[in-house]
């Protein structure tokens, strides 16, 4: 059994310790709001935050998250209310949304370390995660705004 | 009489995914309608309105990005005068009573959704409402004429009703054959739009895609495929997968091994220890290098003709300049971002099936002809698509197919999984195409004679399992040069075609004919300008008199995008027009050319689609299309050697990124004309306006994609 916390809620496992964590969070905690795009960290797709880090969770062993603490997009907010998932909605972010989740868990710790990115900043955040339906211009766009909402929410 | 359907609505699945029952045979119903307490007023398949004052739209076409979850709710809203986000929205699932206004199929393509479903959404909005104010003026024994609808209410004298105080008894009344519509000026949606009605559930998580359906026995597959096309299982071991916890069985089906398991890692884990001996086939003769010369040398002569004018031959001996060139374009993968996948559950009389899909109708028959049932046997639940591009449009009904087939060999529900490794080596792509060009101007450097070939699979002799046997002329390989303003205006021309066949599947792919015939025409015109030093767009608008609305959108893009801008040093542009779908947009792209590397800082597009229902959603479009057709001309190619593809995943078949994707600008013409697409029409033009623009850095023309295989450097 591993143990692991997931969206601040306490789950055990029992899986193969080189399990990625990614099919464990899907396959055996069905949380399916994670996403399975390449399989091999290329796309962002399934980007998960690790002790509050972005981390491909496909590529990342479930041993690796044993006893510590893992967020995906379910946990990112608990009314989908996040500054991201706000602007997201506001600047009719998705098209087909597949990519969306990794996308919002990128942008999200881009976010926190960087609360006012430039378009470089979001350049170098957001790269490693594809978009096949090229919503990057309005990825971007909502990066912005939610950022400006931080800081009005900051202000108030 | 029109008897109304049976909707049976409200129920979710226990992962509490959104599905829609398919409607019953309306005659089937008669009875039923008679004597059950329906509950639900549904005058049509596209509409419901609960006693509890639900409102349900069912979308007949499906949800891949394009925004139409928003667009036909709006239809409806605008014409039964409710506020939008009031509704719920649902796929239909497959029935004939979805079927495409005009193609006569249940699918979603063409960038036919907005128009072909303008008049009849409307009309379901509007059915609905007529009858309501009927049940509201007999019931307040007012006058019809003198009862009106205000926000989901109908006024009748002193009394305000809701729709679902209303709907049982509207239930009750004839459907009207013909029910007038509103005023354009009533509109509250229709032509200014609304935010996405699937935003919110895309921001955190709880959208469901076919790869999130999972119930209890629910087991995963993963499939071991030939390694070339047309190969098949020799011999298999199954003994070391079977022994990999989680595995529960190994099956044989028509297209490979399928290994079953309790979940993905297992049953890619189980698929990684099969030991097969493949028969690889006819397939291993397939590599790119002699499959180009072959093709090269093929549409190096006349084909079938496609169209003609004038006589090209003579015309040649008159021409006092003569321009050559032939294009090669590879095959390309669709890479939607959800790879695909298909779940089916099968007991004794009926097939279930989640699956994201373009062709709802044709999965249904494929299914139903693979288990000997009738089509009303099986029945298809349609999440959200994650992409599409046309891979979910196959008529061949591949991955449905295969899931169908696993099912029934183990007689478990099974979700079938591809990788994206799976996804791109399993075929149906765009096919790889050579033109052959040459062009005679006369003093002015205006063309007048065109001779022009094109090699390429015939994307309709792979349908022909849904739409028949193909025609001689596949308008899906020539269309853009077929039907070309600019062919239009010359008088000497010839377009002919070479079919060829290889046992590489090929697909439509995300504007079709358009990904390879606008290259050719909106260079070559390019360097037809370039050759006599005028300026792109004024050569353009000589070409264009008598094409007003490829005029509308030339024009408006050069003006809006300021053609004539100063660009900042290193920074050039090009410009490309095209018409597809009924749409026609003009693009404007700066580029610059840095050590070999090409970078679209910026792209100006305008499109003239007529009415832009919903103008954002036409803009997302644009930007999508945009992205899409710089993916596609700067990296997109698949190979082949000896008849394994070369490619595998995002790391050998790029997509663009982030930093890569360029600012923006889309403006809409604003039009009385026909309603056109919109979901595929900037593909066309972005690749070759890039290239233009390329040329202007550089001097040097793309002849072959992607462009990253051409060597670049800046002009000095
Ligand atoms: S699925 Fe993990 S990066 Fe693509
Ligand atoms: S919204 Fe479709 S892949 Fe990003």
């Amino acid at each position: 059994m591993i143990a692991i916390t997931i969206n601040g809620k306490q789950r055990e496992v029992a899986a193969d310790p080189d399990m990625p964590l990614l099919w464990v969070i899907r396959d055996l905690l069905g949380l399916t709001g994670t996403k399975f795009g390449c399989g091999v960290a290329q796309c962002g797709a399934c980007t998960v935050h690790l002790n509050g880090e972005a981390v491909r969770s496909c590529v990342t062993k479930v041993s690796r998250a044993a006893g510590q603490q893992v967020t995906t997009i379910e946990g990112l907010s608990k009314l989908n209310d996040h500054a991201l998932q706000i602007a997201w909605a506001e600047l009719d972010v998705p098209q087909c949304g597949y990519c969306q989740s990794g996308q919002l868990m990128s942008a999200a710790v881009l976010l926190r370390e960087n609360p006012n990115p430039t378009d470089q900043d979001i350049d170098d955040a957001m790269s490693g995660n594809i978009c096949r339906c090229g919503t990057y211009p309005r990825i971007r766009l909502a990066i912005h705004k939610a950022a400006e909402l931080q800081r009005e929410g900051a202000k108030s | 009489m029109n008897r109304r359907n049976f909707i049976q609505s409200g129920a979710l699945l226990s992962g509490g995914l959104l599905i829609s029952f398919t409607i019953p045979k309306a005659n089937k119903l008669a009875a039923l309608a008679d004597t059950a307490d329906l509950n639900v007023f549904a005058p049509n398949a596209f509409l419901n309105i609960g006693t509890d004052n639900s409102i349900s739209v069912y979308l007949s076409h499906v949800e891949m990005g394009q925004g139409i979850w928003t667009t036909l709710p709006m239809l409806i809203a605008d014409e039964l005068d409710v506020d939008l986000k009031k509704i719920n929205i649902k796929h239909g699932g497959a029935d004939k009573a979805f079927n495409h206004v005009i193609y006569g199929a249940q699918i979603t393509g063409g960038s036919s959704t907005t128009w072909s479903e303008f008049d009849r959404y409307r009309n379901a909005g509007a059915t609905a409402r007529t009858l309501l104010l009927q049940t509201a003026a007999t019931r307040s024994g007012t006058a019809v004429e003198s009862c009106k609808t205000e926000d989901g209410f109908v006024i009748a004298g002193s009394k305000r009703y809701t729709y679902g105080e209303l709907a049982n008894d509207a239930a009750k009344l004839p459907v009207p054959a013909k029910v007038p519509l509103r005023l354009s000026t009533d509109w509250r949606y229709i032509g200014k739009g609304s935010k996405r009605m699937d935003a919110r559930v895309k921001t955190d998580g709880t959208a469901k895609f076919g790869m999130d359906i999972q119930f209890p026995g629910l087991l995963t597959a993963v499939v071991a495929h030939a390694p070339v096309f047309g190969g098949k299982v020799k011999s298999f071991d199954a003994g070391k997968a079977k022994v990999i916890p989680g595995v529960r069985e190994v099956v044989q089906i028509p297209t490979g091994v399928a290994v079953i398991a309790d979940h993905f890692w297992a049953a890619q884990q189980g698929r990684k220890a099969l030991q097969i001996t493949w028969d690889h086939g006819a397939g291993v003769q397939l590599n790119t290098g002699t499959q180009t010369a072959a093709y090269r040398k093929l549409a190096a002569s006349d084909g079938l003709l496609v169209q003609k004018k004038g006589d090209v031959k003579t015309a040649f001996t008159k021409a006092v300049k003569t321009i050559s060139a032939e294009y090669v374009f590879p095959y390309l993968a669709h890479a939607p971002m959800e790879p695909l996948n298909c779940t089916v559950k099968i007991e004794n009389n009926s097939c279930e099936i989640w699956t994201g899909t373009q062709l709802p109708g044709g999965e249904q028959a494929a299914a139903a002809k693979i288990l000997g049932f009738k089509p009303e046997q099986v029945k298809v639940n349609i999440p959200f698509l994650g992409g599409g591009f046309g891979r979910r449009a196959t008529p061949a009904c591949d991955f449905v197919s295969e899931a169908v087939h696993i099912a029934k060999a183990s007689g478990r529900p099974v979700k079938m999984v591809w990788t994206r490794e799976d996804d791109m080596k399993s075929g149906f792509y765009r096919p790889f195409y050579v033109h052959n060009v040459k062009i005679g101007v006369d003093k002015d450097g205006l063309p007048i004679a065109w001779n022009h070939n094109i090699a390429g699979q015939s994307i309709m002799a792979d349908a022909a399992i849904l739409f028949g046997p193909p025609p001689a002329i596949d308008d899906t390989t020539v269309e853009g040069v077929k039907g070309s303003p600019y062919l239009d205006e010359i008088p000497n021309h010839f377009v002919g075609l070479h079919t060829t066949k290889e046992v590489v599947p090929v697909l439509w792919y995300r504007s079709v004919g358009g990904t390879h015939t606008a290259f050719v025409m909106e260079t070559l015109i390019d360097q037809l300008a370039h050759n006599v030093s005028i300026d792109p767009v004024e050569y353009r608008r000589g070409l264009f008199k008598n094409h007003s609305r490829h005029l509308a959108a030339l024009n408006l893009v050069a003006e809006k995008g300021n053609w004539n801008r100063t660009l900042l040093p290193g920074r050039f542009k090009g410009m490309a027009v095209h018409e597809a779908f009924g749409s026609v947009v003009a693009i404007i792209a700066e580029v610059s050319v840095d050590k070999g590397v090409t970078k679209v800082h910026q792209v100006d597009c305008a499109i003239e689609c007529g009415l832009a229902v919903n103008p954002d959603g036409v803009k997302a479009q644009m930007e999508s299309g945009i992205i899409f057709s710089i993916s596609m001309a700067m990296y997109g190619e698949l190979t082949f050697v000896n008849g394994e593809l070369q490619q595998n995943n995002f790391y050998d078949y790029r997509i663009t990124r982030m930093h890569e994707a360029p600012r923006i600008n889309v403006y809409i013409v604003d039009s009385k004309e026909k309603m056109g697409g919109a979901g595929e029409c900037a593909v066309p033009p972005t690749a070759p306006a890039v290239a233009n623009a390329i040329f202007a850095a550089t001097g040097k023309r793309i002849y072959n994609l992607p462009i990253v295989n051409n060597r670049l450097e800046k002009q000095a």
